[in-house]
């Protein structure tokens, strides 16, 4: 049951000989094959790919080299670049566009001697949270077909979710790789803004965008952040500091670490999700945690802030997207007008195309100071309330989403309730913060998650408490069913 | 929170008027350079209206002498380089992608006349 090994398991098969990666990478292809034409996670497949990057890793293995990657399959999100590989984002507009290099995740990830198995599936552009806005359909959750997975990594997630792979990447802008993460139980990390190198990943909102982890626990997606992470010339938000050690710090005493508790994310949570996040809380105080309630009073402003800040940098981003240098063009244009206007009409999907005008109307003149700039003053507002909670705490928990994974259909035709789901995300998004969400219960027999959120650049810290968590529980161990 | 949300929604969705006209969202949508056909222009304009009025939530908001914030790590700036070149020629692989070429060109519909 290959499928079912730690990263560090099958690492060690790998570098004592017990396992080829050829041999791994097969059996995860096979399941692919099995699994992936109802679940519809995937865009592309690269077998022939995957089987030359697992050849390469077995001569590396044999040479002598070793590295807590090398040899493992991943899944990347099709946001990512991939040399020579279709490279969608999910959008009709890109479904002929063969990125002709990589982005640094996909390089650094390659170097580490990662097999890329896959693209996942994704909700177009990485603008929405079920994964239905995708041009190549919407993707199953694997504990519920008729449910969806979350977005907009509900590909990279629900392929987790599935073990079709041990890995796989996302990015999260307002919540797109922990509520997927919550929505189909498994481990997603959101890293600090600029942590994470941003070049070759398809801009959506980049004030907000950061690229992550899924994981089927902590304790595997920390080599794949530590291998991620770190300086690129190339992005000019990426930060220039220091990466730790993310698997040295994991195992440390939580003692004395302080917790706080996130007030409005409490009030008017269904009792059993709080139960549950009530029983997470439990855990730590058991391993010594400290805790005690904190509060973001300007959090409840967050999804309006995010719905002005994001589709203004969207509307910016995709004007790229113009039907000349690469991407979809419209049939026998009359003129140039005609040509971007219907090459943009007809390559961008129905959601695209909204938060497209909802940017173009926050910005356009007469309406940009009461939308645009007022929404960058609050996010400060609610910037500065994390600063406040961080001087009282080392980290702060609540829920990941308001509930478990909804019906697919039951909420595309409205965009405003869609754009709730991300309530309890948001904030890390709007504030550059990282995040993590951890399987902690099962509600009728669907998964949710716990978030922890700390202050910039506590990745080391996080992993750390939530390694304690799942050492403690094993919420993180269960799959759905069929996928044994 | 939550529940605050649901209220909200409420009195978004029982105010009938729209925030927004269609004439509105057809000057949006030609500032976007988006063509938005006629079945989907009723879509937009509700939608629109909706997360307009969504959104109009901001205005409660105390922001007096509040400095607006565009990014999430401040006291970053923009790195330079040294000017020396790092690129090179690419056109012919970065075309393989483009709708039309010509002569190492782009082709587009005759823009002067």
């Amino acid at each position: 049951m290959l499928h079912t090994l730690s990263i560090g398991e099958l690492a060690e098969r790998l570098s004592t000989g017990k396992l080829s990666s050829v041999e791994l990478t097969r059996h995860f292809l096979d399941r692919i094959e099995r699994f992936n034409p109802a679940l519809n996670a995937l865009i592309t497949v690269t077998a022939e790919g995957a089987l030359a990057d697992a050849k390469a890793a077995d001569a590396r293995l044999a040479a002598g080299e070793r590295g807590p990657l090398l040899g493992i399959p991943l899944i990347h999100k099709d946001i990512f670049c991939t040399e020579g590989v279709k490279t969608s984002c999910g959008s009709k507009m890109l479904d002929n566009f063969v990125s002709p290099y990589d982005a640094t995740v996909v390089k650094r990830l390659k170097a580490a001697g990662v097999v890329m198995l896959a693209k996942a599936n994704m909700d177009e552009f990485a603008m929405g949270s079920s994964n239905e806005t995708s041009y190549y359909g919407p993707v199953k959750n694997p504990w519920d077909p008729t449910k969806v997975p979350g977005g907009s990594s509900g590909g990279s997630a629900a392929a987790l979710a599935a073990r079709l792979a041990p890995l796989s990447t996302g990015t999260d802008t307002g919540g797109s790789i922990r509520q997927p993460a919550a929505l189909t139980g498994v481990t997603g990390v959101k890293p600090t803004y600029g942590r994470v190198s941003r070049y070759g990943m398809i801009a959506f909102a980049s004030s907000l965008d950061q690229a992550g982890v899924f994981a089927r626990s902590v304790a595997d997606a920390a080599p794949v952040l530590g291998a991620m992470a770190g300086f690129d010339p190339l992005d000019s938000t990426s930060v220039d500091v220091p990466v730790p050690d993310y698997q040295a710090a994991l195992g440390l005493p939580l003692k004395g670490l302080k917790i706080g508790l996130l007030r409005e994310f409490f009030e008017g949570l269904e009792p059993r999700n709080a139960a549950l996040i009530q029983a997470a809380l439990k855990v730590y105080k058991d391993l010594g945690a400290e805790t005690r309630e904190v509060s973001l009073p300007h959090l409840p402003l967050s999804v309006p802030t995010y719905y002005v800040v994001a589709p203004a940098e969207c509307s910016s981003n995709l004007s790229r997207f113009d039907g000349v240098r690469y991407g979809y063009r419209c049939q026998s244009p009359k003129d140039l007008l005609d040509l971007y206007k219907r090459s943009r009409g007809e390559g961008f999907g129905a959601e695209v195309k909204r938060r497209i005008m909802t940017g173009t109307y926050v910005l356009s003149a007469g309406y940009f100071d009461a939308y645009y700039l007022k929404a960058q003053k609050v996010r400060r507002l609610i910037t500065d309330d994390f600063k406040a909670a961080f001087a009282q705490v080392d980290l702060v928990i609540g829920p990941t989403t308001p509930t478990p994974a909804f019906a697919i259909g039951a909420k595309i035709d409205d965009p405003v309730t869609m754009y709730l789901n991300d309530i309890y995300t948001i904030g890390a998004n709007l504030a550059g913060l990282p995040g993590v969400s951890l399987p902690c219960g099962l509600i009728d027999g669907l998964p949710v998650g716990v978030q922890l959120v700390g202050p910039h650049f506590s990745e080391a810290k996080l992993l750390n408490a939530g390694h304690a968590y799942q050492t403690a529980t094993d919420w993180h161990k269960q799959g759905p069913r069929g996928y044994e | 929170m939550r529940q605050l949300f649901l209220r909200e929604m409420q009195r978004i969705f029982s105010t009938s008027t729209m925030s927004l006209t269609r004439q509105d969202v057809e000057k949006i949508a030609h500032l976007a350079r988006l063509a938005i056909t006629d079945q989907e222009m009723p879509v937009y304009v509700g939608s629109l209206s909706a997360i307009v009025n969504f959104v109009d939530e901001l205005s409660k908001a105390q922001t007096d002498r509040v400095e607006p914030m565009a990014h999430p790590l401040e006291g970053q700036h923009q790195r330079l380089r040294a000017d020396v070149v790092t690129e090179t020629d690419h056109h012919e692989q970065y075309q393989t992608n483009a709708p039309a070429v010509a002569s190492g060109l782009y082709v587009v519909p005759r823009v002067i006349e």
